[in-house]
């Protein structure tokens, strides 16, 4: 018996396999989607895996620069405790720390309260008081206490609220609200414009030229009335938000659907007697989704940066709910003192911006094999 | 071409009146009113204010009467800043945005002109990947940031130029607003520069001028160019509309008195004349450049007849 060796069938590879492989061999595209992934999974798994929440106020740790070192550093613990201390209405004597603990020492002209003890758990600093001895007459207490190690890599804000989680929060919002209203302004547009461009005629000519009118109407004056119609709600915005921006893609669908009907293959495939269904179907659908998903990837920056300008504005996300625009533009007030506050969510944005682009680049050289 | 120009902006007149009509109602729809304080107004006052402003009339009776004015040329008064008229205050402010606005797009022209032929000579090499980079870098960074590390690092550090002012116009004044205004164009100038130089350079023309032993600075400015400017003057309109009626975020930052920082104002304060004097300008300026475009196209490439 002789082995037949059965020869695997000859595999055409389909156009979408061909662009597939111009991407991977694209380098800065593939890093820039590995890192986009990479930050969506950050920004929305994150917040919750850092030790802090992004609402939690320390008034302790009010603008304290970032660091990968713990918090409280040595010469912060003598000021919070006085701050303590003087809660206390009462004096500092002395302090030391022994084992991991701080030993404090006050005294008071008036007989001290146990429970002032209180306000040693009550600080961000300080956990676990307990009281050590007290003098007969009252006037003296010694205290010991824990002390809490706090992380702030990327330090905190004006209100003292954690900014690597207020960062990773900013981002949730950001990217979401990319998605969301780039979603809603490709569906409207995509819509649109393959309705004007396959009727055609008439129809196409009316529709158009309400997309030229809606052109010339200022942009921004109709994103402040939306602002001013839907209020703070933000998912409601950024759907209007996207509903305004549906005009490129309009008209970009709107060419391609007209060129496309045009080319030989559509002729052919309607003399064969394929239907509109078909057609749509098999050839206008296909051949439209490359532009779609090159445009999609350049409009999610653009809401984003719309977002933020927005934001930077005070017409956007309203706080304690933060995004990067927001927390731009409090960095940028910022700068002289704070830097930290403007240099971590501007990395982050325009990082993600950078991203974006690439890919955009990369999926505009692999699909459109003539531009390149 | 003369008939051509004449029929445009005939055309003109009905998209105007459409953006009038929309804008009208859309800021009239909104809730509230120029005279909403936080702290409420005596309602007597406020009917008195209402009556003086002819606000107390129906809708359709305040539309037809600022058509009216509007084809008189006139915009009406400004309901926030009550001592001047949208007209006196675009007078001073406009101006100053236009100024601005020019010297941000020539800069922008030029650099990102330039920056784009380079880009296009050296495709695919050290110059090339800078310029991409660059650009992308430019037309991603946001305007509010630039802005802020500019006035930190030239103003507060290095103490080269005022951090905020205007300074009736003074140069070291302006230059802040005109970069930061123009390094966003800049970077699409060039980007779109380098993508057609590279498209023209690669035409039939071109190789022929080659084969002919022509220069390469006369195969790049004579004929190249004239191609590869067409992409870039049908960016230029709506850029120059844009950047002329003054940035929001570069007027508020840089502290300039232009009219770019009216518009979100007026807009959120319900001033119903400054806003829609806004619009009408922006309007107006949109159109005026889009045909300034197509009549450049007519000049750039020979092959466009409007007759």
């Amino acid at each position: 018996m002789t082995d037949i060796t059965a020869s695997a069938p000859v595999v055409g590879r389909s156009l979408w396999a061909d662009a597939l492989a111009r991407l991977k061999a694209n380098r800065a595209a593939m890093f820039s989607l590995f890192y986009l992934t990479l930050m969506a999974l950050v920004c929305v798994f994150g917040p919750n895996f850092t030790p802090h929440a992004y609402t939690t106020i320390y008034p302790d740790y009010v603008r304290t620069q970032p660091s990968l070192s713990a918090y409280p550093k040595p010469e912060m613990i003598e000021t919070a405790l006085q701050d303590v201390v003087r809660r206390m209405r009462a004096d500092l004597e002395d302090w030391h720390e022994q084992d991991e603990r701080v030993f404090v020492t006050i005294s008071s002209p008036k007989t001290i309260d146990e429970r002032v003890t209180r306000y040693l758990d009550r600080s961000d600093t300080f956990d676990n008081a307990r009281i050590e001895s007290k003098s007969p007459d009252g006037l003296k207490l010694t205290m010991s206490a824990t002390v809490k190690k706090q992380y702030f890599f990327f330090g905190t804000d004006n209100t003292g609220r954690d900014l690597l989680t207020r960062t990773l929060m900013a981002g949730r919002v950001s990217l979401s609200i990319g998605l969301l209203a780039g979603c809603v302004a490709v569906a409207i547009g995509v819509l649109y414009g393959a309705t004007a461009g396959f009727l055609g005629g008439k129809t196409d000519e009316v529709m158009m030229r309400i997309v030229d009118v809606l052109y010339s109407l200022p942009f921004i004056f109709f994103v402040i009335m939306l602002v001013v119609f839907f209020g703070r709600n933000f998912v409601l915005m950024f759907l209007a938000v996207g509903a305004v921006l549906w005009l490129d893609m309009a008209r970009i669908v709107r060419g391609q659907a007209l060129s496309i009907r045009r080319q030989e293959y559509v002729q052919a495939a309607e003399a064969l007697g394929v239907g509109s269904g078909g057609i749509l179907r098999r050839h206008i659908v296909p051949n439209l989704l490359g532009p779609v998903v090159i445009y999609m990837t350049l409009l999610v920056p653009q809401v984003i940066i719309l977002e933020s300008f927005l934001s930077f504005l005070g017409l956007g996300v309203q706080e304690p709910m933060t995004s990067w625009g927001v927390l731009i533009s409090q960095g940028a007030k910022n700068i002289g003192s704070a830097n930290w506050l403007l240099l971590f969510p501007a990395f982050f944005l325009v990082s993600t911006l950078f991203a974006l682009n690439f890919v955009g680049d990369g999926l505009r050289d692999a699909l459109d094999p003539k531009d390149r | 071409m003369l008939r051509y120009v004449f029929r445009r902006l005939l055309t003109a007149i009905p998209t105007l009146f459409v953006i009038v009509t929309i804008s009208f109602f859309l800021i009239r729809v909104a809730p509230g009113g120029p005279f909403n304080q936080e702290r409420g107004l005596n309602p007597f006052i406020k009917a008195n204010l209402n009556r003086q402003f002819g606000l107390d009339e129906p809708l359709w009776m305040q539309y037809l009467n600022y058509l009216n004015n509007l084809l008189h040329g006139n915009f009406g008064p400004s309901y926030n800043l009550p001592d001047f008229t949208v007209t006196e205050l675009f007078k001073v402010g406009l101006p100053v945005s236009i100024q601005v606005g020019t010297s941000a797009l020539i800069l922008a022209l030029i650099i990102g002109g330039i920056l784009g032929i380079v880009a296009a000579l050296r495709q695919n090499k050290a110059a090339d990947y800078a310029v991409i980079a660059t650009a992308t870098a430019g037309s991603t960074i946001p305007t509010f940031v630039i802005a802020p590390i500019y006035q930190l690092t030239f103003a507060t550090t290095l103490a080269l130029v005022p951090v905020a002012t205007w300074g009736n116009g003074a140069l070291l004044n302006k230059i802040g607003p005109i970069v930061t205004l123009a390094l966003p164009q800049i970077a699409i100038v060039a980007r779109l520069m380098r993508g057609s130089m590279i498209e023209a350079l690669r035409s039939h023309h071109i190789r022929t001028a080659r084969a002919l032993g022509l220069s390469d600075w006369s195969i790049i400015v004579k004929h190249a160019l004239r191609g590869a400017l067409l992409p870039i003057v049908s960016y230029a309109g709506p850029a120059a509309a844009a950047l002329l009626t003054g940035s929001i975020i570069v007027e508020t930052i840089f502290q300039i008195p232009g009219v770019g920082r009216y518009f979100v104002e007026a807009a959120l304060n319900r001033d119903y004349t400054l806003v829609m004097g806004t619009v009408v300008v922006i309007a107006l300026f949109t159109i005026v450049f889009n045909l300034i475009v197509d009549i450049l196209y007519a000049v750039v490439d020979p092959r466009v007849r409007y007759d």
